[in-house]
């Protein structure tokens, strides 16, 4: 059975993630280290997330550099990148290089289903920020939707509040852990 | 732009769906959990659930509703009612609702929507407004909250609201058309999304809501029937509208 640890900082919608995957069959653990797949979530703002993660920066930046996968949702990608504009300007692990900035849309923050491409599947978007790094491998209406860099995998979107689509995704990502 | 979103209303009342006139007389109309997932497998892009009694009593009850649906429902869903502080809509997001929606405690105290979008996130604060003539009514809109409702949705806006779910009460529950001026006056004065409630009888009425707002809220509608929602849906994709 794969294992799943979340890395929690106060912040996030950390249940709606536990659910899903254990709805696919998973083992949700708490050693962050060990576990198969490691999954950093995220809503809230990135200081916040940063300064609540204390320790486990540290052993996702392990994690990475022995490429180990990690799956970092919504503000989890934009936490994984070298740094944010949100709340003045965070450091962010340094994970996949690039940085989050202001998200330019039409409507702010950028809320609803939006296709992915390529692929075309439609997930759920809650964003006022967005990805700028060249590991983007997949676009929502312009914007960076699925980030990969070594064994990180990070989404713009809520897979776990993305319906069967999602749900799919997950179990992809939980196969490849 | 992300797809035009149907988003079903559900009003709860101690744990169950509740149907009722003027908050009096309320009929029991089954399950939010069950109601809640025949509407996600009809297609619903999200769900609001709406405590109508917002006691202190019905508060726990909320919270066991929101972990409960998390459960079984794989879309997002918002919360709604009775929520005074950030320590009560925590307590609905932990459980595994995304949103929560504040009306009356937010026009009573404008800085809790601050508060909320500082420690939950821009995204998860919905401002509801309940408005008639273009005027802000509160409690259930029992009363005039002595606010021009596009100088408020601005100020809720500039205190980090995330969404705007405007009920215009001349309409609600007449079945005669949203109040498409009152919506296109809003998506003008702000740039957050908006959620159009109040008025729709038919496809056409939901079809021309979308146009000027992102979502539309779908409450006497649908009347407690997913398969109401399912063929809504087929009628709008057939007048052009671009559905998920």
């Amino acid at each position: 059975m794969t294992t799943v640890a979340i890395a929690r900082y106060g912040a996030g919608n950390v249940r709606s993630v536990e659910l899903a995957v254990r709805r696919l069959g998973a083992e949700v653990v708490d050693d962050l280290e060990a576990a198969d797949l490691a999954i950093l979530p995220g809503v809230g703002s990135a200081r916040s997330a940063m300064d609540g993660l204390g320790d486990a920066a540290d052993v996702l930046r392990v994690r990475h550099a022995e490429g180990r996968a990690i799956l970092g949702i919504c503000l989890g990608l934009q936490l994984a990148l070298d740094e944010s504009e949100e709340d003045g300007g965070v450091a962010g692990l340094g994970l996949v290089p690039g940085r989050a900035v202001r998200l330019e849309s039409e409507r702010v923050p950028r809320i609803g289903w939006a296709t992915v491409d390529p692929g075309g599947e439609a997930y759920w978007f809650a964003h006022s920020y967005e990805a700028v790094t060249d590991a983007t491998v997949a676009t929502s209406e312009g914007h960076a939707a699925i980030v990969e860099s070594g064994a990180f995998t990070g989404v713009q979107f809520h897979p776990e509040k993305s319906g069967a689509a999602g749900l799919r995704f997950l179990d992809r990502c939980l196969s490849r852990a | 732009m992300p797809l035009p979103r149907l988003i079903p209303c559900l009003d709860v009342a101690g744990g169950r769906v509740v149907k009722g006139v003027r908050f009096r007389e309320l009929r029991d109309v089954g399950d939010p959990v069950e109601l809640g997932a025949a509407y996600s497998d009809g297609g619903a892009d999200e769900l609001v659930f709406l405590d109508i009694a917002a006691t202190v009593e019905t508060k726990e009850a909320a919270v066991d509703v929101a972990a409960r649906v998390a459960e079984h429902v794989t879309i997002p869903f918002t919360f709604g009612g009775g929520i005074r502080s950030v320590d009560d809509a925590t307590a609905l997001l932990e459980a595994g609702a995304d949103k929560i929606s504040v009306n009356s405690a937010a026009l009573a105290r404008p800085e809790l929507i601050e508060e909320l979008a500082r420690s939950l996130g821009t995204q998860a604060v919905v401002v509801a407004i309940d408005t008639e003539g273009g005027r802000v009514r509160s409690h259930a809109a029992t009363r005039d909250a002595a606010r021009d409702t596009v100088e408020w949705a601005k100020e809720c806006e500039a205190r980090g609201a995330g969404e705007l779910l405007v009920t215009s009460i001349d309409r609600d529950g007449t079945q005669d058309g949203y109040d498409l001026e009152q919506l296109a006056a809003l998506r003008d004065a702000v740039s957050l999304p908006v959620i159009a409630s109040g008025g729709a009888g038919n496809a056409r009425h939901v079809a021309d809501a979308l146009e000027v707002s992102q979502a539309a809220l779908l409450a006497s509608i649908l009347h407690e029937d997913p398969a109401r929602l399912v063929t809504l849906r087929d009628e709008l994709r057939e007048l052009g509208v671009p559905l998920r």
